[in-house]
């Protein structure tokens, strides 16, 4: 991104020529990580930011173009979520992260694949097919924001948006080599996102570098009185100089090493953490205990706000409608029968049971007492350490042939990513090697609440002492 | 068995998801599943610890009431599957 920026200030390249380029590589492509192209609003834009560029009036992300995840709503092109029952929709506004990244002359270019309604780790559960993985066709990219994380590492668009609710930019960034963000919560407006969980949902970069996801956060981040729970505060843009990382503390949770990690990813994420011991950062070892609760209270919390959330898709408002025999509730049941897939169905029910009458202390309320807790221990710890480091995932991308039947098997792979979510913390996944098979692995990094700019930093530091971001597909 | 079939049926219901047979069976299965492991909860002794909604602690967020644009009534109708004179049609509720 950066990269580009620099070609088109020194007139080596044109937008119009990049996304020309771009547009002719996704049609030929077979990775479907793309729902939407927007063709012709790309190149009618392309074609804006060459101007403003002739004329010395762009910034770093004119004519920059980046993906966006198809469940954050672009004014007059389709969003989806990947489901059937949104599959007509278009949305008559942007989201406020898609109209701060226009105002600064970045071209959308396309909407990305991604599991339905952001449900899932795989990019499988989309009404489209599953997205690929560019290393290896045969493989997941991971999911939920498979789309975006593979047109990343095909260099397909320069970066890309997703969103991570339980680890859905972390995990599929680990997954395709590349560079991914969730911010801490509240510090991205949330407005024009389409709602998941609501208490963990957060929208974030994608790219290749730590400095470009840097830029991308830069545009999007701050305060929006459009989000309620957007947090009203100073937000600092983040420097591109790469920090001293001496005296630096890096807390290792024993709980990250646990069993159910692959030996690969072991490995490679204990190198990533020695070079950062290299550059002069301390390594403390901590302990996390309730963390191994994180998957049990996410599926909870997640599934008891997606099941209230997604009740309004009801065939009334927007959306496809399958009229019933008759009635209006027989209208709402038909139309959510035919609308949503078996993996939404599944969390809807399991959602609607743990908030339901005789159910609730048991599973709601006793999963959001467990939230403090985990929330209090990352704070005891963040007394002791600057960051904390481990694997984003237990295991590489896998085939789309080995998928695991048992739903909980898969929940299980986001067993990582999901503390971050629950206590709101920013979390950066960052390449940090390759398993035997060729297959990129990530290593997640985690800071306290709106220290985007010590994490970004050190990823920033590690990328340039390190060479695993370079590697294409 | 932590949840039985006539509850799926009762949940489901209350989701307005229309099931078929097939998919009782099956979510019966799954959900017990994914409850018996979220059993591993009842260990944590929870007492006096208050439960929280989200992760910050900002509340009541309030806006100045200050008229800004809407939707105009085209754009607002621009999705609907169905609608009429300025209006959404479903289906009779009153008889």
């Amino acid at each position: 991104m950066l990269e580009t920026a620099r070609q088109y200030r020194c007139s080596t390249l044109r937008p119009t020529e990049l996304v020309d380029d771009l547009l002719a590589r996704i049609r030929s492509g077979s990775l479907n990580a793309f729902i939407t192209v927007d063709e012709a609003g790309a190149m009618r834009d392309a074609g804006k930011a060459e101007k403003a560029l002739k004329q010395g009036s762009g910034d770093t992300l004119t004519g920059i173009p980046v993906a966006v995840k198809d469940n954050i709503c672009t004014r007059g092109i389709k969003t989806t979520c990947a489901s059937k029952i949104l599959a007509n929709f278009v949305p008559t506004y942007d989201a406020t992260v898609v109209e701060r990244l226009r105002n600064r002359g970045a071209i959308i270019i396309g909407k990305t694949n991604l599991d339905e309604f952001a449900m899932g780790s795989t990019t499988t559960t989309s009404t489209f097919g599953p997205a690929k993985n560019p290393w290896d066709e045969t493989r997941t990219p991971g999911g939920s924001s498979g789309g975006s994380a593979a047109a990343v590492a095909a260099g397909l668009c320069a970066g890309a948006l997703g969103s991570d609710t339980g680890g859905s930019i972390r995990q599929p960034a680990s997954f395709c080599g590349i560079t991914g963000l969730k911010p801490t919560y509240g510090s991205v407006s949330r407005f024009g996102l389409v709602a998941f969980a609501s208490s963990l949902d957060q929208i974030g970069p994608m790219a290749r570098t730590a400095r470009d996801t840097a830029v991308l956060y830069d545009a999007i981040k701050g305060h929006d009185p459009s989000d309620s729970t957007s947090v009203p505060r100073g937000y600092p843009a983040i420097d591109l100089k790469s920090p001293d990382m001496n005296g630096i503390r890096i807390g290792v949770p024993d709980e990250f090493f646990a069993e159910g990690l692959s030996p690969e990813v072991a490995l490679s994420v204990r190198r990533g953490i020695s070079t950062f011991e290299g550059l002069g950062a301390r390594i403390i070892p901590i302990s996390l205990p309730y963390i191994r609760y994180g998957v049990a209270v996410y599926y909870i919390i997640a599934t008891a706000e997606a099941s209230s959330n997604l009740a309004r898709y009801d065939g009334v408002r927007y959306g496809v409608r399958k009229e019933g025999s008759g009635d209006l509730t027989d209208m709402y049941m038909e139309t959510r029968a035919q609308g949503f897939g078996a993996e939404v169905k599944r969390r809807i029910m399991l959602g609607t049971y743990a908030l339901s009458a005789g159910y609730y202390d048991a599973y709601y309320k006793k999963a959001s007492q467990v939230r403090v807790l985990i929330s209090q221990e990352f704070e005891a710890a963040f007394t002791r350490c600057d960051l904390i480091a481990g694997p984003t995932a237990p295991v590489c991308a896998f085939g789309l042939d080995e998928m695991m039947d048992d739903p909980l098997s898969i929940y299980l792979l986001d067993i990582y990513t999901i503390p971050a979510n629950l206590a709101g913390l920013p979390a950066l996944s960052l390449p940090c090697g390759f398993s035997g098979e060729g297959m990129p692995v990530g290593m997640q990094l985690i800071a306290p609440h709106f220290r985007e700019d010590t994490l970004l930093g050190a990823g920033m530091a590690f990328q340039d002492h390190t060479g695993f971001h370079e590697v294409r597909p | 068995m932590k949840i039985t079939e006539p509850e799926v049926v009762h949940v489901a219901r209350l989701a307005r998801l229309k099931l078929n047979t097939g998919e009782v069976e099956q979510f019966q299965k799954d959900l017990n599943s994914i409850l018996g492991y979220m059993d591993m909860l009842s260990e944590i002794d929870t007492t006096g610890i208050t439960p929280v909604v989200h992760a910050t602690n900002i509340m009541n967020v309030m806006r100045p009431d200050t008229i800004i644009g809407s939707q105009t009534l085209s754009d607002a109708l621009s999705n609907a599957p169905k609608h009429k004179a300025g209006n959404i049609v479903v289906p009779k509720v009153i008889e």
